[in-house]
């Protein structure tokens, strides 16, 4: 089996760094042999959350991951702030829910992009974790 | 800051985004067009979007918003060229992220422009001796 590729940890702090995450995200899906279509969705989704860690955090974290195996490509991503916390995730998680007038797609919509997708969220941590995978 | 040039064609203004764009950019785009329509009192914009390769819900929104904008000045508005991955994501994450009236490429959106102004009938447009 071939080396992983070296995990990238960006800081979260102003919209070029939502820029920066998505392309971060975009190259290592595409080194792993990722098609067009899982790029564009998961640069999407990187764009989404690191928008949202700014939004409602103000600052926080993105972690991106080469987590392949011998049987499967797979590109995790960690989005973690240290803000409020969302309130109630249910809510939070259900289509057409916002707190700040549908400014964004929304977790839902973000969620539909990717393979998987963890939230957990409580006051002063919020983390978010996306995986997409592919057979090797 | 990028800023992203304004082209103009007669009546018509014609902008290609070529560049991934920041939250702050993309709002800077949004002024310079909107500000650019009314000045020259353009009759439709043609906004290339074949190289951006990420379209998130913010890029869609501002968009969708310059559109508007400018249609309310009283501009055509054509969006150009949505490669077909940031198509199929945009659809995916939530409907109606854009509203606007868009085109395979300038080519076909010049063409429609060109058709809906002379639709109108304003006299100004064939004065500038465009077509």
């Amino acid at each position: 089996m071939t080396e992983r590729l070296p995990s990238i940890e960006l800081a979260i702090g102003n919209s070029a760094d939502i820029v920066t995450a998505r392309h971060a995200a975009r190259e290592m899906s595409n080194q792993l042999g990722f098609g067009k279509a899982h790029q564009t969705r998961l640069a999407t989704a990187v764009s989404e959350l690191t928008r949202n860690v700014i939004q409602y955090a103000g600052t926080g974290h993105c972690m991106i991951e080469d987590l392949s195996d011998a049987r499967e490509r797979v590109v995790q991503i960690t989005i973690e702030d240290h803000g409020p916390g969302i309130a109630d995730l249910i809510l939070a998680m259900e289509d057409g829910f916002s707190t700040s007038n549908g400014l964004g797609a929304g977790l839902p919509g973000t969620r539909r992009l990717v393979d998987d997708f963890h939230i957990s969220s409580s006051p002063g941590m919020t983390r978010v974790i996306i995986t997409v995978r592919k057979p090797a | 800051m990028k800023k992203i040039p304004i082209l103009r064609l007669n009546r018509i203004l014609l902008v290609s985004i070529q560049e991934d764009l920041t939250d702050n950019e993309a709002m800077q785009f949004q002024s310079d067009l909107v500000n650019k329509v009314a000045e020259i009192e353009a009759l439709g914009v043609a906004v290339d979007i074949t190289a951006l390769d990420v379209v998130d819900s913010y890029m869609a929104r501002v968009i969708n918003d310059t559109a508007s904008m400018v249609r309310l000045l009283g501009a055509e508005v054509m969006i150009c060229g949505i490669q077909p991955f940031v198509a199929i994501t945009l659809i995916e994450m939530g409907r109606d992220l854009i509203g606007a009236d868009c085109a395979f490429n300038l080519d076909q959106g010049l063409d429609m422009l060109k058709t809906r102004i002379a639709g109108r009938g304003d006299i100004r447009f064939t004065d500038d001796g465009d077509d």
